[in-house]
């Protein structure tokens, strides 16, 4: 390696990264530390206010709320999505004509925009119009207040983007299943293995990098939830559909609460941070 | 009969995901009236609920402003994350390693930290409501420099020594060796860049106030939401439609290369 001659050149090509990530990482990260000690709307001064935000953050019960909030849609979201995807997974993997044709049909919802689904999905959530209520209403049932009962909104919303992201986890999932051989099937059967144990001490080994990618990547996703409450129920009914990231849009885009929006940020940022460290410790002893 | 009646669960599956989007455009083309029935084809079809939504909202002017800002974030995402995971694969520099491991952590730092902030930045460079406030902060990111660092690692170095003694320089090196022999690598950015950036809509809702410059996501979530479309469902779902339409018409072609991007994505967390 000639390093005397060449020596400019890495910096030049790596020196545009370095200009991005110094004005729109570095520098936010600094200034939302700097903020979180502020009163500010933009417009007029700065006003310094010591601790004032984070006193106010201890004692916010709607971001308490927004957190409670992501957490009912995580523990519907995780589990349903895992059970979908793993089900719809063991089925494509099989010698099947169209496999190509269902498995594009599956990943459809993943590849458009998240502002279509959720429009979609109102109508189909409809209380008087809707699709899911017209089809409850021929089973001779009552109808459901899909997204006007505070208690069924996230739920619903939780349904919705399970429904829009599994056809991904369909897809790793089938990729995990089909690095087991089937000679492995063949011996437990000759051994008397039954379904259950071939799914426990085969299939299971085998995608638990996929469970544990899918736990990460869906408590990542529930945490930036942002348009579809935006759309279908603007936070509510009371409060009950209000995401962190809503929340935070409102106090700093609604309200201009620059400082406060800042400090929610940060200590979002921190409890996912967390949350995620926590998840992957205890997903690799298994 | 066992297969029968994996293949009924498998249509069963593929209706589940397909059946809705049917059931959305068939409700655009049908009378306001017969909208939300079960049925599937209207008594007869119409174009107004499109008609309409051209005549409310600047709808082509927001394609051409999305695919404008897409491409041009595409076409950054590329060049740059080629530019940098090249000197993080192969260059030899004082501060690689520490250079390499800023990438990482920019890649686990939530987005919700820097929102504000970048906002803030964005007011401060008069950027909120022009191009530059919708392109730039998106013009290089971790996940690209990573995806290209990776892929060129695998490529043979005599290729390269042999592209410099014919007297290439770095960037000659880099488009002309080291691209064409990279296009799974390119696809993958491409795809996933262009996705995500037609589908982003927090970015523009924070950053453009102004109607002539909002992307389409966004001035469909607006028109829904502000009550533009007052509660005509036929022109709502008419908008969602066109929203739709291009990525659908590339997934239809390419749905291959979507499939094997995501899934590649996922598998390299």
């Amino acid at each position: 390696m000639s390093f005397s001659k060449k020596s400019a050149t890495p910096y030049l090509l790596v020196s545009p990264y370095l200009i991005f990530f110094a004005t729109f990482v570095a520098f936010p990260v600094i200034f939302s530390f700097v903020l979180t000690f502020h009163k500010w709307n933009i417009i007029s001064p700065m006003e310094f206010t010591g601790l004032t935000n984070f006193l106010r953050l201890i004692q916010d019960r709607l971001f308490f709320r927004s957190l409670i909030n992501t957490i009912v849609f995580l523990i519907i979201h995780i589990p349903l999505q895992i059970i979908v995807a793993l089900f719809f997974a063991e089925m494509l993997n099989q010698k099947l004509r169209l496999r190509a044709f269902f498995r594009a049909a599956f990943f459809l919802p993943v590849v458009v925009s998240g502002v279509v689904v959720t429009i979609l999905w109102q109508q189909l959530y409809g209380f008087d119009t809707g699709l899911l209520n017209r089809i409850i209403v021929t089973l001779g049932l009552k109808k459901v207040g899909w997204l006007v009962e505070p208690a069924m909104a996230m739920p619903s919303i939780a349904f919705m983007a399970t429904w829009k992201n599994v056809g991904l986890y369909i897809v790793l999932f089938l990729v995990g299943l089909q690095t087991v051989p089937p000679q492995y099937y063949e011996a437990a059967e000759l051994e008397g293995a039954n379904h259950w144990q071939k799914f426990r001490f085969i299939t299971l080994p085998a995608i638990n990098p996929t469970i544990f990618m899918v736990v990460i990547l869906s408590t990542i996703g529930g945490f930036s939830l942002f348009i579809e409450p935006y759309i279908l129920t603007g936070g509510g009914p009371l409060n009950s559909t209000l995401s962190t990231v809503l929340y935070i849009y409102k106090q700093g885009f609604f309200y201009y609460h620059m400082g406060y929006a800042a400090t929610l940020g940060i200590v979002f940022a921190v409890i996912i941070l967390l949350v995620v460290v926590i998840q992957r410790k205890l997903l690799e002893k298994d | 009969m066992k297969r029968v009646l994996l293949y009924i669960i498998l249509i069963f599956g593929a209706l589940l995901f397909m059946y809705p989007f049917i059931w959305m455009v068939s409700a655009t083309l049908a009378p306001e009236s017969e909208i939300g029935k079960l049925v599937l084809l209207p008594s007869k079809l119409i174009l107004s609920s499109y008609s309409q939504v051209f005549d409310k909202i600047p709808i082509g002017r927001a394609f051409f402003n999305s695919l404008f800002v897409t491409l041009s974030i595409t076409t950054g995402v590329l060049v740059f994350g080629s530019m940098v995971g090249y000197s993080l694969s192969r260059l030899h520099f004082i501060g690689r390693i520490a250079i390499f491991y800023i990438i990482i952590f920019t890649m686990t730092l939530p987005f919700q930290i820097t929102l504000i902030p970048q906002y803030i930045l964005m007011v401060k460079f008069g950027w909120v409501d022009t191009y530059w406030a919708l392109i730039v902060p998106y013009l290089m990111n971790a996940f690209a420099i990573i995806m290209f660092r990776q892929h060129f690692m695998s490529i043979p170095q005599d290729l390269i020594d042999a592209a410099r003694i014919d007297g290439c320089n770095e960037l000659q090196i880099l488009f002309r060796i080291l691209w064409p022999n990279s296009i799974p690598a390119l696809v993958t950015v491409a795809i996933i860049t262009f996705m995500t950036s037609w589908n982003e809509v927090l970015w523009p809702l924070i950053v453009i106030r102004a109607e002539k410059l909002m992307t389409m996501p966004q001035l469909v979530t607006l028109f829904v939401v502000g009550g533009r479309a007052e509660s005509q469902l036929g022109v709502k779902l008419a908008a969602a439609t066109l929203l739709a339409l291009p990525i659908v018409i590339a997934y239809v072609f390419f749905q291959r290369y979507f499939i094997q991007s995501m899934a590649s994505t996922g598998l390299k967390e």
